[in-house]
């Protein structure tokens, strides 16, 4: 019984393995831009190209092949909400030169080690919401202090977080051009109910203010 | 924090079994991470029968609960950088290989934060050196000038200091008991014995042999070893095809116990295992106004070192002592003068926040220090051909362990090492006067 059960155990990480291997074929052909934005279609997040619409898959994963046309086009934001996307799989991200916005909310492989590949984004990241993730602890946070382009930075809802009052203010020290977005832990009451990580992904990004290029909630 | 009991033990009153193929000696990380591999890399499953002997299961003394927990690619010699990768690699998927049904995922509580090096002029070229050959070998450790280094980190007073490096990645802090602990539980689970005990006696046998030249060589093999239980004058045979020098700070006296280094001066047989137990101290101190959240393993050209230790701006830090300075290693007593005129002077100089700060506690641990070239003994001796070593490695064991017990495997297990080449650190170099010595010691 004992076989049979890391059997299962090995065959789940096997499978979150295999889903996030490295697209290097539509690399080599399309391009990086393109193939970090295969990459997020197929894990059912959403991607924006400089001055295009968001793009996201169906319920199936599939999604329009007009992407591979935007060869010369730079992704500049990218949704990958409670994508199943792991330390291997930001290969496919970290090439991205001028991605300024990044969700990687309740991401549920993402942590600290994945927080420390970051800084190969410092150049062009300015929106980075990390709100929800499961694995992400302080020690993980401490790592953004590469991204010098930060202005918003969203922590909220860190059940790894011990601290999540004093950790909000170190950051905000570490990041003084940066606004801190943290869980109001001073406030009682009725919260809104947390997002089912199971139910579908909610692609489309939240209305913004015509100022902002990205548009990521 | 170190030198608490902790139950990492359990059933440590059973008498060890009569026969083990493999008898490791030091239920260390070190001593752990080469049971591991034995049993992760055996043909068949089973097929080897390895038993841990280790005297305290308190852990009171072992280097490893004592450690500061730092783990680095900074080093001058290409070994000890792919070491430290590979070991990386283990930690950040630990719960891969020690994963334990019903067992619950361990947090090593990695800090990813890197270390930072900091070099004088007299220092720079090598430093420069060094990294361009860690960077090769795939570490990812980025150069700074001084005005590089005062905006990244503005606490930092940069005189005197021409270069710095730092890592940007797999490069950090964990909790070394989190390490012990995983790997404890899994080697169980995969059939290793323990047995807590002290090994008093080696019983060999020894066979003459001619070798290439000529020359009559007096070959060792160990067929017993003798366990002294706790509370018993008596002791316990244990028959064994291999034994592993795992003993860390007293790995040279475990030497000498099966006959190695007895014998006439400048011979093969008269060279020592050079490892002798380093005591090093760690000072837990308090700054309001220390460096952020941000802050990195600093080490100064001084040879001072600190990280943050927490959310509330603690540090822990020391600095290794000069050969004048090196204090008696016969117990592990905390000299506080030493900080207050050796260590927080250069901390100040380096920092100038730490000029107001209160230190709260302090411990000491060995350094299993080789003499010879502050460089870790891997493989069998030569001559005693059934003992091998895992020692010697001067402050920087537990990070190359998971490395080591894997080199150590494929050599016991396969003949010769496979993935990283350790040839260079076998106990031969002792006597053929071949240093491999590494420079970044800490």
């Amino acid at each position: 019984m004992e076989f049979l059960r890391e059997n299962v155990l090995q065959k789940q990480m096997q499978k979150v393995s295999l889903e996030n291997r490295s697209f290097t074929i539509i690399q080599d052909k399309y391009g990086r831009d393109i193939a970090g934005a295969c990459f997020i279609l197929q894990h059912g997040g959403s991607v924006k190209f400089r001055d295009r619409e968001w793009i996201r898959s169906d319920e199936y994963r599939r999604f329009s092949a007009e992407v591979l046309k935007f060869q010369a086009v730079p992704v500049e934001a990218i949704d990958a909400s409670g994508c199943a996307i792991n330390y291997h799989g930001l290969d496919n991200l970290l090439p991205l030169k001028k991605l300024q916005c990044l969700s990687l909310q309740r991401c549920p492989h993402v942590d600290d080690w994945c927080l420390s590949r970051l800084y190969l984004l410092a150049d062009s990241l300015q929106e980075l919401s990390l709100a929800g993730c499961p694995q992400i602890s302080e020690r993980g946070l401490a790592c953004l202090h590469h991204l010098s382009n930060l202005r918003r930075l969203d922590i909220s809802d860190l059940p790894g977080v011990e601290y999540p009052g004093l950790t909000q203010i170190l950051v905000e020290e570490m990041l003084p051009n940066c606004e801190v977005v943290g869980t109001d832990w001073t406030q009682e009451g009725p919260e809104e109910q947390p997002q089912d990580p199971a139910s579908p992904i909610h692609a489309k990004p939240a209305a913004r203010d015509l100022g902002d290029p990205c548009g990521v909630s | 924090m170190p030198g608490e009991p902790s139950n990492l033990m359990c059933d440590t009153k059973h008498l060890p079994p009569e026969h083990s193929d493999v008898v490791i000696v030091g239920g260390g990380v070190v001593g752990l991470s080469v049971a591991f591999w034995l049993k992760k890399l055996e043909k068949r499953q089973g097929a080897i029968r390895v038993l841990v002997v280790e005297r305290d299961h308190t852990y009171s003394k072992a280097s490893t609960g004592l450690s500061v927990g730092g783990i680095r690619q900074q080093f001058s010699l290409p070994q000890n950088v792919q070491l430290s990768l590979f070991s990386v690699d283990f930690l950040r998927n630990i719960n891969e290989y020690l994963a334990v049904v019903d067992g619950p995922p361990l947090d090593l509580q990695f800090n990813p934060l890197g270390y930072l090096l900091l070099a004088s002029e007299k220092g720079a070229a090598v430093l420069e050196t060094n990294v361009k050959m860690q960077r090769q070998e795939g570490a990812k450790i980025s150069l700074m000038s001084p005005e590089q280094l005062q905006k990244k980190f503005p606490w930092i007073n940069t005189e005197g200091v021409a270069l710095a490096s730092y890592g940007l990645e797999n490069e950090g802090w964990f909790d070394p008991w989190s390490l012990l602990q995983g790997l404890r539980r899994k080697v169980q689970s995969m059939g290793v014995l323990f047995c807590e005990g002290e090994v008093t006696r080696f019983i060999t046998s020894s066979n003459s042999m001619r070798n290439s030249d000529g020359e009559e060589v007096n070959l060792k093999r160990i067929h017993e070893v003798h366990v002294k239980m706790d509370n018993s004058l008596e002791y316990q045979p244990v028959e064994c095809a291999i034994v592993v020098n795992a003993a860390g700070a007293w790995s040279g006296q475990l030497a000498e116990l099966a006959g190695i280094g007895k014998g006439p001066p400048g011979t093969l047989e008269g060279t020592k295992l050079p490892v002798e137990p380093r005591k090093r101290f760690v000072y837990l101190w308090h700054c309001p106004q220390g460096p952020g959240l941000e802050t990195p393993l600093v080490t100064d050209t001084s040879g001072v070192y600190f990280r943050r230790e927490g959310l509330s701006n603690n540090y822990v830090g020391g600095r290794s002592p000069t050969e004048e300075e090196e204090p008696d290693p016969a117990d592990l007593e905390v000299d506080h003068d030493f900080f207050q005129n050796k260590v927080w002077p250069h901390l100040a100089q380096r920092v100038p926040a730490f000029e107001a700060l209160k230190v709260h506690s302090a411990w000491a641990g060995y350094y299993d220090y080789n003499t010879f070239d502050q460089n870790g003994v891997v493989g069998p001796h030569p001559l005693v051909v059934n003992m091998y070593f895992a020692s010697g490695f001067s402050g920087h064991g537990l990070q190359h362990a998971p490395g080591v017990g894997r080199a150590v495997a494929e050599v016991l297990l396969g003949g010769c090492f496979q993935t990283i080449d350790m040839t260079p650190f076998l106990f031969s170099r002792f006597y053929l006067e071949e240093k491999v010595l590494e420079q970044n010691i800490i």
